[in-house]
């Protein structure tokens, strides 16, 4: 249980590692020795057992098997790979060798974290371990104990990054089973802005557990999309928190399918007037799969609006869970918030808990939620028939058009290609999508 | 004589165990248009719908040949393939599939079992903007999700463009004309008048003589209270129009065609 994870974090502690790291780090680890493995008595984890990770056996990947990893293996794992600037990580180590950190304007940073901790460490002080508490938050504990790799970005008051940001966090443990903990950091100074696309994947057993904190400067737009393509028999812990200052707008794109077990907690503060968020999530699993996204959306101050729409696709034996929690303090008059989940249930065994959790102190808000659950529209499925198609291929293309309504948001065209076909490919092996 | 392209004897059928259909006869050669009205509630859709095969319809006797073969046991999608269309009395909408994939795969679905080459992207687009356009439907409509937001008439054109890509042999057409404004009904009634021919049939299920004054029917059927109470040829609408359905339900009919 925790004695391997304290074992390995002194070994890996003993290495040379500067004083505020080393203090943050012995933290997080102390803080997770007293928390432990979160258990399903506690409300915030109710529906979702973590007793596979609790009870694995995994071990920190070596820095040395980086050099293994190729080009060509690279391009055969990630979904897609587009032109701009990409950190590239195995088993939670960086790959230098494959990132590419050219072309940025001047004043923008971006290196693995370990890198920035040195260069800029006055800001990363500032920010490293602010967005995402780790004192109620094992994972995020964990996370934190173990921390020296991951990306950081900076950039300055008006900043504009024309091509993506990607984030490529591969799991390979030939064999053994690894453990990362990726981390990332994003300061995003006035008026800029930027896309950032986080890639999770991986092949057979390993736990990945990250954590990425981003701070949304006044004005500042950040497009964020989260793809967790992990393999099947892998654990994906992801605890992801924002800052958002005045005017500023976070989109978040969440797009979970693979993985045994993930957990995703997002969450977001609107920490000034006119800043705005908007959660964007689909997930799709099958089998014995099981999927959790917790949410909240913090209305800190007046005039903010959220906006949230999270979709499911649930088949075979697979579980999922949706909490989202919306808050609106007792000053954020003026709020407008809107969320809604979606499921669509493929199978007899699927099954989903949904649940809003609206706390609103403020008395002039406009706040909307709503949950569905349902299955494919037999009469849909009808008239498709109707019209001479297949009745598996009918069910497949009402079910890909469930998944399109949050894909279809993502704006970089090849990915979203990429990604419908890789959806449509899974509900119909064999036949290519429109 | 040759073989009838449609041929219904006694058919039976109920729904949510309520029998509807209590023993339908009629046999469609083709080339021919027949039209069935009939008050509302007589089980005309019932019927269409039995024909295509949806699944809440329960045929509890009777049989239906379709070039001689066992209609009622093909699947829905098989039937579609072999040539029986029904455009629906409510078309329905299916966001997030675009009216382009759509009309594709379906077209390619009933292309392969007829043994047709499936048609590429572009030899696809030629053929259906040429549709369209008898049609007189915007190109816009084919990124659109498929009936999604469509107005009444839309949808109904929407039907009728599926049917003339089909290339069906036997099309039912259920109320198409409820609904729509003269124009359209001009437009719709043009389109299956350019689809008729020696080699296809028409059953024209409507409530209204009106749309016979533009599709021209070949035979004209009463349907009420689940039977064929009545037939004759395109006079018979013309009186039913003029006296109402109360004429033909009391007996009246006899006297004009059949
Ligand atoms: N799905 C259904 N469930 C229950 N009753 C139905 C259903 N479909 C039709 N009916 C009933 O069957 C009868 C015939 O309906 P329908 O075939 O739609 O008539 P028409 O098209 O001639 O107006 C009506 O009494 C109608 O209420
Ligand atoms: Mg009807």
């Amino acid at each position: 249980m925790t004695t391997s994870y304290q074992q390995a974090f002194e070994k890996d502690l003993s290495r040379d590692v500067p004083g505020f790291l080393r203090r943050l780090r012995n933290e997080g680890m102390e803080r997770f020795a007293k928390l432990g493995f979160p258990n399903r008595r506690m409300e915030e984890w109710k529906y979702t057992g973590v007793d596979p990770i609790a009870q694995g056996d995994f071990h920190l990947g070596g820095d040395k098997e980086v050099s293994r990893f190729t080009l060509e293996e690279m391009h055969r794992m990630a979904f897609c790979v587009l032109p701009g600037p990409r950190l590239v990580f195995l088993n939670g180590h960086f790959h230098p060798a494959l990132s590419d950190l050219s072309g940025l304007p001047a004043g923008v940073r971006l290196s693995n974290l370990g890198q920035a901790l040195q260069e800029d460490s006055l800001r990363v002080e500032t920010y490293l371990a602010k967005q995402v508490g780790f004192q109620d938050r094992a994972f995020a504990a964990l996370n934190t104990a173990f921390l020296q790799n991951g990306a950081y970005l900076y950039l300055p008051r008006g900043a504009v990054l024309t091509q993506p940001v990607q984030l490529l966090f591969v799991s390979h443990g030939n064999g053994a089973a690894v453990v990362s903990h990726p981390r990332v950091l994003v300061v995003a100074e006035s008026q800029s802005q930027a896309t950032l696309i986080e890639t999770y994947v991986g092949e057979g057993a390993y736990f990945t557990n990250a954590v990425t904190e981003i701070v949304a400067g006044e004005g500042a737009v950040i497009e964020h999309v989260k793809l967790q393509g992990e393999s099947d028999s892998a654990f994906h812990i992801a605890s992801i928190g924002v800052h958002q200052e005045r005017d500023s707008l976070y989109t978040s794109h969440s797009i979970s399918l693979g993985g045994a077990l993930t957990r995703n907690d997002l969450g977001t503060t609107l920490d000034a007037e006119g800043a705005s968020a908007i959660f964007n999530g689909l997930y799709m699993v099958t089998g014995r799969q099981h999927v959790d996204n917790h949410t909240s959306i913090d209305h800190a101050k007046p005039h903010c609006t959220s906006a949230e729409l999270y979709k499911g696709i649930l088949d075979g034996h697979s579980q999922g869970v949706f909490n989202g929690r919306i808050l609106v303090r007792p000053d954020a008059q003026k709020t407008s918030s809107q969320q809604t989940n979606k499921n669509l249930i493929l199978s007899e065994d699927a099954l989903i808990n949904t649940k809003p959790l609206l706390e609103i102190y403020a008395n002039d808000v406009k706040c909307n939620h709503g949950a569905t659950i349902g299955r494919l529209d037999e009469s849909q499925v009808f008239y498709l028939r109707a019209r001479g198609i297949d009745a598996k291929l009918a069910r497949s293309l009402l079910t890909y058009a469930f998944a399109s309504e949050v894909v279809g948001q993502i704006r970089q065209d090849l990915l979203r290609e990429r990604l419908q076909q890789l959806i449509f490919a899974r509900l119909m092996p064999g036949k290519e999508a429109a | 004589m040759t073989m009838a392209l449609l041929e219904i004897k006694n058919l039976h059928a109920k729904v949510e165990e309520k029998e509807i259909l209590q023993g339908i006869n009629l046999t469609v050669n083709a080339g021919e248009v027949h039209a069935i009205m009939g008050p509302n509630g007589s089980g005309k859709s019932t019927l269409a719908n039995v024909l295509a095969g949806r699944e809440n319809y329960e045929v509890t006797s009777g049989e239906v040949l379709y070039e001689g073969k066992n209609l009622l046991e093909m699947d829905i999608e098989d039937r579609a393939r072999a040539g029986v269309f029904l455009a629906f009395q409510y078309p329905i909408e299916i966001p997030g599939v675009s009216n382009a994939h759509f009309l594709k795969t379906a077209l390619n679905g009933v292309r392969k079992y007829r043994g047709l080459e499936e048609l590429d992207a572009m030899d696809f687009l030629t053929l259906v903007k040429e549709k369209m356009k008898l049609l007189q439907m915007d190109p816009t409509f084919l990124n659109r999700g498929v009936n999604e937001g469509f107005s009444g008439g839309e949808k109904k054109r929407n039907d009728i463009l599926q049917m003339a890509m089909l290339d069906p042999k036997l099309g039912i057409l259920d109320e198409t004309d409820s609904g729509l404004d003269i124009d359209s009904l001009r437009i719709v009634a043009e389109g299956v008048n350019a689809l008729r021919n020696p080699n296809r049939a028409f059953v024209l299920v409507t409530h209204y003589q009106r749309l016979l004054d533009y599709i021209v029917p070949d035979f004209v059927h009463v349907l009420s209270g689940g039977k064929i109470i009545a037939s004759g040829d395109k006079e018979l609408a013309v009186h039913l129009e003029e006296r109402g359905y109360g004429w033909v339900i009391e007996g009246g009919a006899k006297a004009v065609g059949a």
